[in-house]
């Protein structure tokens, strides 16, 4: 009763604060700067919300009248009838502030009400006072539920999914019916359905004339890609998963080393590496042209090309998400089969591989979405046409302008990654891979057969030094005084890009992205992790209605390709009532919800492996599920948690697509500037900076990999495994 | 510019209070370079805090769009005029008849005059194309000098343009070509051309550094785009073309409803000034500059050499004119590729 009463407390401290003690409203020069303080009582604009209704915003009476109310409420017993009026209280005050939000604009009405209710001052965006009282409504709406006894009382798993489901409402699915509204809409915000019906059958799309000798349409070409990454990857990561675990080959550890390099590469940089191996004038292209007489030319550029390009990132994310499986199945199957005289090869082929078959496919779904959603080596070695995601990026911003096209084609793209999602859960459903059990389970690995062995030693290495050597030349690409002319050696861009001075601080002009990049960077990754993880826990642990679509629409978040992400982020959050274009803000919650599926599966993974008869005794000890969570279940996630902030802290650094458009003058990020430079052929200060940035971000990987490994230490061999295989799974997805 | 994200944060969040400079929001749709250069003299000579991002004008104009009802950028400083002139038609960009419009070129002026003042020129440069001198030498074709040239199928493979689709550099050279020889000869040139052409890039400037770097021989660009691969130290020779060529006009523009509008009048004039305007060459940007009494690099392509046709921009620079010319683009050489 106590803690039903405290938790009311604290939603309404904190409905009231927003009501007594900070701005109501958005500032511009940005609330954490915190300069309102100091001007707070002069300018009305920063009053908080009841100087705001004395300065006859009346819009914002009932959230005053709702919040008396709730604290009247407070003082009469609780139980389910309290609990119905505080439930109605809640949703009251919500949907009075979502409506007046978006009724009254940065001019007054949005919506066409004036003619009714007479003209109104506008109003700014949503600002802190209105963020506490959009939080302490949730609280009272998620407190009522639990006095009327919904999921068993508890207020703080009802807290948990109110909030997330308003947080995920906000910035997932908003922004993307955002987007497909924008396919029946010309730019002026008029429906239409021009743009869909010319785009929608455009034969530019899908046109099959490859078959016929001509050129296909730009689906068919991605769909095609893919599909190649995915097998190139998918066997290459199977290759060095078998290479790593079945073979006697050296330098095993230096494999895992390279598995890391092309998740912190930014992008473009593989894609300008190749072209100057292999492009025209490249001196693999020109001593493969002497060797053979033939004229190579141009055959980097195209699909050839971003093949090579794609199979070098993506194969380390297959191998992450191989290995564990290979190293899942049991010797003692293959000792069986061995035993009932089955050769090498044949135990290979009808034992180990049937049983890897669940990884084999994760890693191609992964391979394919990855593909799919590419786009700094289309961009370098597209060729012509390019492919669905580039074509999306210039349907926005080439001449075209059109953001019907960029709808339609992202809807395709949206429709091919689903259906692969889609057949592999149908795929794999229904049947039983299971070979690690609590039962004792000793025996080797069967050795591979010897040709297979032989080939798949050749293989890891000759790709392992094709990588070495892709990475060798983009560190000597910053070093080199104009790459591809003169290759005098020089430390003139790293000086350009990061000179510091005593006098002037900061001189180099990667300073100002740079850390901006990281403090957003260092923001985000916590925030990830934790809405990840309490969102994961939610899903394995809690049932709820309308779960299931909750889990969907964070899928969506990540099948969306960035560019779309970025366009609706800005047309989503450029006006009141939520109002983040042009501060850091928009950039944290882009990632946060970008990368946050990342963090749910891994912790869902994980979390499934930790036995429910734990949380249930802790239960029973008398501890609330809050408790529960903190004590029990957190120290027992320590991996996913850190993989989870590695994931986001890199991705953070490292996408393109989406930040492009969210960056602003005054909050610049590293890849945006990067780009900048590769546009403008500043290859060699480009590729200086990228360095510099995949040096910083192995340090701080290092630094998180260290808390792992000493995680794993103190666990048996098995249990190493597990975790090994939930990181996998987390950095591949 | 100069303080850091974290410093800034830290600083104001100590100091409470303290009245901060005035600020200017500024899209940059010009080489880095110079846009690094010009925020930098900017703010040695006046009490406003620039911050300042790079975009090319095609996704500045996104931006500009998506952001129509509640603008952040103050200021749009460089990138083609098309994009401008669009975000003019689309009253997304400020009237401003600065007082120096009188120090200027015709040609910028005229730019503004087209756009009811929401714009104005900064800079020129002419359409023309670069080749490598080894290429073409190892093979032993004689250097193009007229667009005529450029269809002889000794050329074949050799020459790369953007996609007018994607890059305003391509649009700008197919109108220059439509005006120069008419629509359905121009279309019939670009057939021809097209059997020549290897790739079209997705960057209006990136058929040039493939030539620099020996990826193909002929890029078609804005001239001063070669001269800067040129100045690199890359074996690249800078064409005009004998029948005639078009240009683009730099542009710059005030966003409507720009919150610093005062801040952004001030570097709009400055901006437009010789002295302003004479920091281009030290930053290797070989285009012509709009003020008169500025002095363009001397690498810089000499007027004189180049014949330019009266292009056009208030017709070309028409949303359906566009439309038209680029789905027959699409349909009759991009599709026929």
């Amino acid at each position: 009763m106590n803690s039903a009463n405290r938790s009311i407390d604290i939603a309404l401290l904190l409905g009231f604060a927003g009501l007594l003690l900070v701005p109501w409203y958005h500032i511009r020069s940005g609330f954490f700067g915190f300069d309102w303080i100091g001007d707070m009582l002069s300018d009305p604009r920063l009053w908080p919300g009841l100087g705001q209704i004395a300065d006859g915003r009346l819009q914002l009476l009932p959230v005053l009248l709702l919040l008396g109310f709730a604290l009247w409420l407070r003082r009469s017993a609780p139980g389910p009838a309290r609990g119905r009026l505080l439930l109605v209280l809640g949703a009251a005050g919500l949907g009075w502030m979502i409506a007046e939000g978006f009724a009254i604009g940065l001019r007054g009405w949005s919506l066409p009400l004036e003619p009714l209710l007479g003209a109104i001052e506008g109003q700014p965006a949503f600002g802190a006072g209105a963020v506490l009282a959009l939080l302490s409504f949730s609280g009272l709406f998620a407190f009522g539920l639990a006095e009327r006894g919904a999921l068993r009382g508890d207020g703080f798993v009802l807290g948990a999914i109110v909030l997330l489901v308003l947080l995920v409402s906000a910035f997932v699915a908003y922004p993307i019916l955002a987007m497909f509204a924008g396919a029946f809409q010309d730019f002026r915000g008029n429906f239409t359905t021009d743009g869909i019906a010319a785009n929608i059958l455009d034969p530019a799309i899908w046109s099959l004339g490859c078959l016929s000798g001509g050129g296909c349409g730009v689906a068919w070409r991605t769909l095609f890609l893919a599909l190649c990454t995915a097998t190139g990857s998918t066997l290459l990561g199977l290759v060095f998963a078998l290479a790593a675990t079945r073979t006697a080959m050296p330098f095993k550890k230096g494999l895992r080393l390279l598995t890391v390099l092309p998740i912190i590469t930014p992008p473009f940089v593989i894609g300008l590496a190749l072209t100057m191996v292999m492009g025209r004038a490249g001196f693999v292209t020109e001593l493969l042209e002497s060797l053979t007489g033939q004229e190579l030319g141009r055959w980097i550029y195209g699909l050839p090309g971003i093949w090579i390009a794609q199979v070098l990132s993506f194969t380390p994310i297959s191998f992450l998400v191989l290995i564990g499986v290979v190293e899942g199945v049991s010797p003692s199957m293959e000792e069986a089969s061995q035993t009932l005289r089955a050769n090498r090869w044949r135990t290979f082929r009808r034992v180990s591989l049937p049983l890897m078959a669940p990884g084999l496919a994760n890693a191609f779904l992964i391979g394919f979405i990855e593909s799919m959603a590419d786009f700094g080596n289309p961009l370098i070695l597209g060729g012509n046409g390019g492919v669905l995601s580039t074509e999306i990026f210039f349907a926005v911003v080439g001449a075209q302008h059109d953001p019907s096209r960029a709808a339609v084609l992202a809807i395709i793209l949206l429709c091919f990654t689903l259906s692969a999602f889609l057949a592999q859960r149908f795929w794999l459903a229904g049947r039983n891979f299971a070979t690690v059990s609590g039962k004792g389970d000793g025996g080797r690995h069967a050795e591979l057969p010897l040709v297979l062995g032989g080939l798949v030693v050749g293989i890891a290495v000759l790709w392992s030094l094709f990588t070495l050597f892709i990475y060798g030349m983009i560190l000597f690409g910053g070093f080199a005084k104009v790459w591809g002319l003169d290759h005098t050696l020089t430390l003139e861009h790293y000086a350009r890009a990061f000179s510091v001075s005593l006098e002037h601080g900061f001189t180099g002009v990667a300073w100002n992205s740079f850390w901006t990049t990281m403090g957003i960077a260092l923001a985000a990754a916590p925030l990830t992790a934790a809405v990840g993880l309490l969102t994961a826990w939610l899903i394995v642990r809690q049932r709820f209605p309308g779960k299931s679509v909750f889990e969907f629409s964070l899928m969506m978040s990540f099948a969306i390709p960035g560019t779309v992400i970025g366009i609706s982020y800005v047309m989503a959050y450029n006006l009141p009532p939520l109002q983040m274009t042009g501060s850091a803000l928009i950039l944290i919650f882009c990632f946060v919800f970008r990368n946050m599926p990342v963090g749910v599966r891994g912790g869902v993974a994980a979390m499934s492996q930790i036995d429910s008869s734990l949380d249930e005794a802790s239960l029973t000890l008398g501890a609330n599920s809050a408790r529960t969570l903190r004590r029990v279940i957190l120290p027992l996630l320590k991996p996913a948690i850190l993989a989870a902030l590695v994931y986001s802290f890199v991705r953070a650094i490292t996408s393109i697509s989406a930040v492009i458009f969210l960056v602003s003058a005054k909050y610049n990020m590293a890849t945006a500037y990067i780009v900048g430079l590769v546009e403008n052929g500043e290859y060699g200060i480009a590729i200086a900076y990228s360095s510099a940035l995949i040096l910083v971000m192995i340090t701080v990987i290092g630094g998180f990999q260290l808390l792992i490994g000493e995680r794993r230490l103190r666990r048996r061999a098995e249990d190493g495994r597990k975790v090994h295989n939930i990181e996998a799974r987390e950095i591949s997805a | 510019m100069k303080h850091t994200y974290l410093l800034a944060g830290l600083a104001a969040g100590l100091a409470p209070g303290i009245a901060a400079a005035d600020e200017l929001n500024l899209i940059c749709s010009a080489d880095i370079v110079i846009c690094e250069l010009l925020v930098e003299r900017f703010e040695e000579g006046h009490d406003i805090d620039v911050n300042m991002v790079r975009l090319s004008s095609g996704e500045a104009y996104a931006k500009l769009r998506a952001e129509a009802r509640n603008p952040q950028t103050d200021l749009w400083w460089a990138g083609s005029g098309d994009p401008h002139l669009q975000a003019a038609n689309d009253k997304l960009t400020h009237p401003y008849e600065s007082a120096r419009l009188s120090e200027l070129h015709d040609w910028a002026v005229t730019q503004a005059e087209n756009a009811e003042y929401r714009t104005v020129g900064v800079y020129s440069g002419a359409l023309g194309w670069g080749y490598n001198t080894e290429i073409l030498a190892a093979k032993g074709i004689e250097p193009p000098k007229c667009w005529a040239d450029l269809t002889d199928p000794s050329l074949k493979g050799e020459i790369q343009i953007a996609d007018p689709n994607s890059s305003g550099t391509a649009y700008t050279a197919l109108a220059t070509l439509v005006q120069l020889m008419g629509e359905d000869e121009a279309f019939a040139y670009l057939a021809e051309l097209g059997a020549n052409v290897s790739q079209y890039t997705k960057s209006g400037s990136a058929p040039v550094k493939a030539a620099a770097r020996g990826e193909t021989g002929i890029g078609i660009v804005f001239m001063h785009d070669a001269v800067a691969q040129a100045d690199e130290g890359f074996p690249i020779e800078v064409v005009a073309p004998c029948e005639g060529t078009g240009y683009e006009v730099g542009s710059m523009s005030i966003i409507d409803g720009a919150y610093n509008l005062e801040a952004a009048k001030t570097f709009y004039d400055w901006a437009l000034s010789a002295e302003a305007q004479n920091l281009m060459p030290e930053a290797r940007s070989f285009q012509l500059p709009s003020n008169r009494a500025a002095v363009a690099s001397e690498k810089a392509p000499a007027l004189e050499d180049i014949k330019l046709i009266d292009y056009d921009f208030a017709e070309y620079g028409k949303t359906d004119v566009r439309q038209r010319l680029l789905d027959r683009w699409s349909k009759e050489i991009g599709a026929a590729f």
